[in-house]
């Protein structure tokens, strides 16, 4: 009985939530860090930015609806000194202030910050109309479209790109970032379980971009270093 | 009114007929605001629903998962021309129309300062608009993306004519853009009604002058950027190709310099219908004026100090990031102060709750919205989850549409009236107005999740089962019902110029000026030129409307039988002279004619048929600029002319002068562009090289420059003695600061041919190519127009009475010789100190 009255709500509950946010590319269902990070930082943004939004609505109604007690000159100016201070210039800059309290050191914690030699893993990718080739420098193993990866270690990206601008991203481990010609940009992924986690292009690169996609498949460490020795082996 | 006085009604029926447009075809050759205005807002309207039609066509293909409706290549040109049109041949050029057809009339003055120009933008924009759309229908549309990023835009990515057509199009409409902005400032500022200072001007008038303002500096980087990807199209000059020195990124700086800008050159003047309504509706003067001039200036200020947060995926340095962040999200203090000095107007009024309230509501709601997930994005780190995702999708038009639709369409039920005297239906407009809000939300609220869920921009087709597929579905139901509301207002504005009720004369009890002209307006506005006392003109004095009609103030009639109004002082509104405004004229669209032929020849590649327009285009707009002043079609000298005030082409301060230096400014915005696109390839691109030997002798460089320096000073002192009376050796002057300007373009040009440049090998020498074609055309315009004005003083259209014009060349004299001494420090003497 007591399984049953609560199951309807939890089986709601769960709807809701698989409808709202979880899918193979959501960026609301992280599975490494970075995106964690980012998805906790959209929630936070939603709930306070929603209350902004409902009580400037909220406010504006009233006051189209609302007969002003009086018409005392004096009393406007008051008004006029509190909503305009009050709301246009002091709301902005305590929100803006808080959140890059929160963002700055958010933004700092994704960036492939210099770790010690061996704690992370080093793959390159050259995007090119419209596939993904992987490289690994240390093993020599050379993959299209799929990039293998142990899970629970930072792993550092080495983006270029053969010819036009493509963008990089892994929703579910992390943010996107740019292949542009001529230089190298590094993107560091962490995903914290084993898993397969699907990756595409997210700059408009031609005809091919939309079934520009990869797949990260994230080993336990044991499993990633036998699926290293398979794929060197396979190449002898 | 005219039945009280014979003498009276004789003197307006001179009126209309001088400020008349020609009839039949003639018309084609009007260029009073009222007519340009409505012509730009009506071509504007054809091309949103052109806009519109295409983005019903992705919401079709979009509607369900894996459909192959559209194929990608038509897809990437439907998206590419939906972002085009609607940014660049819908919303800035209607609200360029609003402005031009609007600021006359609550200024209090007849028409604009350069009524030629304001005809010359509308063609360049009508012809640029439709060559753009033909590549529409030939199938052969531009497909990078409406912010063309390169390689992808390039020769070698984008082999066909597609982003020819966009490069050279919107170049080609931009110079309608340029004219507006310049038009506008210098009407603003120079031909307000007497006494209405600053302090006294509509809020509407400080937005667009804001916004003329931004278009004059934040135009200039996209044009550049433009003409030289075209260059690299066309004829190979690497600026944004690696391998040959350049850097794609330079083009994204370059665009988003001016794209930010953009942003807010929509939303400025929307924000300024806003301001304009909410007082009339709410009964009481604005709250907190002063605070919302102010905010229209820091707005204009920190738009152009954010355009990297397009760009936060690029990859660039994290100090840089986190500044732009920063910046980005200050934009929300002075917007913040303008909602809630609007708030408190509605608090503090008593509000009548009518259809365009009802938009300027929609407005409120959507706005704000977009505004908020606007501040989500300038945060980095969530910026890098959603970047090129359907949430910035739906963050663009909830900002765009929120931002500028909505108050547009507020904009376009109060002031229809106005326009055509008749009211709209209250009741199809309200349910036009419920059908667009419900579709919008229902297409954009909901995009936001499937961008959070993942789906990227610019996909013409996805995956079933990736939690997108219901989304989008609903996205396009929705995108159907906002299209119902769209044809419903459409239906409302056509019937009511058949069945609308007659509307009265200040339908709204507004306290602005224009509700004082009958309706629909007449070409010249006003009978007479009241005087300004204060703000809110039609409350305080609401005997106004009856007092111009009678011809009870200033300038009544047409004297002269000439075109003309009141020139007053920038800051106190004081009348300082007579401006004589051109008639009706063909040679804006002549030239804007030739121009096309240029554009065109340029996209098929036949470079001596474009050398054929670019003569014919330079004939025109010589004869346009030989007929001013005291030529017999303007305002030749006599004997009775109003000294007090004075016409304005007997004086020195006048409109020209400052046309000349509103348009310098924005010629030297493009200047420190290509400056910029020197120092960051030279600083950032990969494969920059300096050559082995310097391109250019510094000895020929001195000898060409010094040439310039004397033909300046030459032409300063002419100007500066003729100010003062002094005609004596005019003549002889001026041709010898031709005659010395046509030597320093001589020296240059035969510099620039003999240098040893590889303008296709390498970067290096592709922007010094630029520079030195850039200070040749200066060269040879500023002397070119000295022997113009040389012949005119034979003519007697210069002279002692008629000091207008050399001070008006004066400033392009000194630019000239500023880029060129600046460009040899920044081109050749700073990289030869510099580099090893």
């Amino acid at each position: 009985m007591m399984f049953r009255r609560l199951a309807a709500p939890m089986l709601l509950g769960t709807l809701l939530g698989l409808a709202g946010c979880s899918g193979p590319l959501s960026t609301l269902d992280p599975a490494g860090p970075s995106a964690a990070t980012a998805a906790l930082l959209w929630w936070g943004m939603f709930a306070a930015f929603s209350l902004v939004w409902l009580a400037v609505v909220g406010l504006w109604l009233y006051a189209m609806f609302r007969q002003p007690a009086s018409d005392d000159p004096a009393r406007a100016r008051r008004i006029e000194k509190r909503w305009i201070i009050g709301g246009g210039v002091a709301l902005p800059v305590v929100s803006i202030t808080v959140l890059l309290a929160y963002g700055i050191p958010a933004g700092h914690s994704m960036l492939p910050l210099p770790l010690d030699k061996g704690e992370s893993l080093e793959i390159h990718v050259t995007a090119h109309q419209w596939y993904w080739e992987v490289m690994y420098p240390e093993s020599g193993i050379a993959l299209d479209d799929e990039l293998h990866i142990p899970a629970g270690k930072p792993v550092d990206v080495h983006l270029r790109s053969a010819d036009v601008i493509h963008s990089f991203w892994v929703p579910r481990l992390g943010g996107k970032l740019d292949a542009v010609p001529g230089r190298t940009n590094v993107q560091r992924l962490q995903a914290d379980e084993p898993g397969s986690y699907r990756g595409q292009c997210a700059e408009y690169c031609g005809v091919g971009h939309a079934h520009m996609k990869f797949t990260v498949t994230a080993h336990t460490p044991e499993d990633f270093e036998a699926w290293k020795r398979q794929e060197t082996q396979g190449d002898d | 009114m005219t039945d009280r006085d014979p003498d009276f009604s004789d003197r307006v029926t001179r009126l209309e007929r001088v400020w008349a447009n020609l009839p039949g075809l003639g018309t084609l050759a009007a260029v009073n605001h009222t007519t340009v205005g409505l012509r730009f807002m009506v071509t504007g309207a054809a091309f949103f629903l052109v806009g519109g039609l295409l983005a019903m066509l992705m919401r079709t293909q979009l509607a369900l998962p894996e459909q192959d409706i559209i194929s990608p290549e038509i897809y990437g040109q439907l998206f590419t021309m939906h972002g085009t049109v609607m940014m660049f041949l819908f919303a800035i050029p209607i609200l360029e129309g609003l402005g031009l057809y609007m600021i006359p009339k609550l200024i209090g003055a007849r028409d604009l300062v350069f009524p030629r120009i304001s005809a010359f933008g509308y063609y360049c924009y009508l012809f640029g608009g439709l060559i753009i759309l033909s590549s529409l229908f030939l199938g052969i549309a531009p497909d990078a993306g409406w912010f063309m990023y390169t390689p992808l835009s390039g020769e070698e990515f984008s082999p066909g004519p597609g982003s020819d057509f966009w490069l050279l199009g919107i170049t080609f409409v931009e110079i309608s853009a340029m004219a507006a902005g310049i038009e506008l400032t210098v009407s603003i500022l120079r031909e307000r009604a007497n006494g209405m200072s600053l302090s006294r001007m509509p809020l509407f008038c400080w937005y667009i002058l804001a916004m003329a303002l931004m278009i004059v500096f934040g135009f200039p980087p996209l044009i550049l950027a433009s003409v030289l990807l075209e260059v690299e199209r066309a004829a190979g000059l690497p600026f944004f190709d690696v391998a040959g020195g350049g850097d794609p990124v330079l083009w994204q700086h370059l665009f988003w310099l001016f794209g930010h800008p953009e942003v807010y050159i929509i939303f400025l003047p929307a924000a300024g219908i806003v301001s304009t309504l909410i007082p009339v509706f709410a009964q009481r003067p604005i709250v907190g004026y002063r605070w919302i001039v102010l905010s229209i200036i820091l707005t204009g200020f920190i738009s152009f100090g954010l355009w990297v947060h397009h760009m936060f995926t690029v990859g660039i340095p994290l100090l840089a990031q986190a500044f732009f962040s920063v910046a980005s999200m200050l934009v929300a203090v002075p917007t913040g102060i303008q909602i809630f000095a609007w708030l408190a107007t509605l608090w503090t009024g008593r509000v009548i709750f009518s259809l365009p309230m009802l938009w300027i509501f929609g407005f409120l709601v959507v706005f704000v919205g977009g505004g908020l997930t606007g501040v989500m994005l300038a945060l980095v780190p969530f910026n890098w989850q959603v970047h090129d995702t359907h949430f910035v999708v739906a963050h663009l038009h909830y900002v765009l549409v929120g931002g500028m639709l909505f108050p547009l369409m507020a904009g376009l039920y109060y002031w229809l009236p106005l326009l055509t005297g008749r009211m709209p239906s209250e009741s199809l407009g309200r349910l036009g107005f419920w059908l667009f809000f419900i579709g919008f939300n229902a297409t954009f609220l909901l995009m936001h999740l499937t961008g959070l869920r993942g789906m990227p921009r610019r996909v013409y087709s996805y995956e079933a089962g990736l939690g997108w597929d219901w989304l989008n579905l609903l996205s396009s139901v929705g995108g159907f019902i906002l299209a119902a509301g769209v044809a419903v207002i459409i239906i409302d504005v056509i019937l009511h110029l058949r069945y609308g009720r007659r509307a009265p004369r200040n339908p709204w009890r507004a306290d602005t000026l224009e509700w004082a002209l009958d309706k629909p307006p007449p070409t010249y506005n006003f009978v007479s030129l009241p005087t300004f006392r204060t703000r809110h003109p039609l409350w305080e004095h609401p005997e106004l409307p009856e007092s111009i009609a009678s011809g009870q103030h200033a300038l009544a009639g047409a004297e002269h039988d000439r075109r003309e109004t009141y020139g007053s002082d920038a800051v106190t509104g004081k009348v300082r002279e007579v401006f004589h405004l051109p008639s009706n004229s063909w040679l804006p669209l002549l030239a804007a004619l030739s121009l096309a032929v240029v554009c065109v020849a340029l996209l098929v590649r036949t470079y001596d048929v474009a050398l054929v327009g670019v003569v014919a285009a330079a004939v025109f707009l010589l004869r346009w600029g030989w007929v001013n002043g005291a030529h017999p079609g303007m305002a030749p000298l006599s004997n009775d002319e109003p000294t007090d005030p004075p016409l304005h082409s007997r004086t020195t301060d006048g409109p020209g002068l400052w046309g000349m230096v509103v348009t310098l400014m924005a010629n030297g915005t493009l200047y420190l562009c290509l400056i910029f696109g020197w120092v960051y390839l030279w600083t950032v691109a990969p494969e920059w090289v300096f050559p082995e030997d310097p391109r250019l002798p510094l000895s020929g460089m001195l000898v060409s420059g010094g040439l310039l320096v004397i033909a300046a000073l030459l032409q300063h002192r002419a100007a500066k003695r003729l100010a003062a009376g002094n005609a004596a050796g005019l003549q002889a002057r001026l041709w010898q600061a031709a005659g010395l300007g046509a030597a320093h373009f001589a020296v240059l040009l035969w510099l620039t041919l003999e240098a040893p440049l590889e303008p296709t090998g390498n970067s290096h020498d592709a922007v010094l190519l630029m520079l030195l074609i850039y200070l040749l055309f200066h060269g040879a315009l500023a002397a070119l127009l000295t022997a113009m004005q040389a012949l005119r003083v034979a003519r007697g259209y210069i002279g002692v009475r008629l000091p207008y014009e050399p001070v008006v060349l004066r400033p392009l004299w000194i630019y000239t010789t500023g880029i060129f001494w600046l460009g040899v420090v920044i081109f050749i003497l700073l990289p030869a100190g510099w580099a090893p």
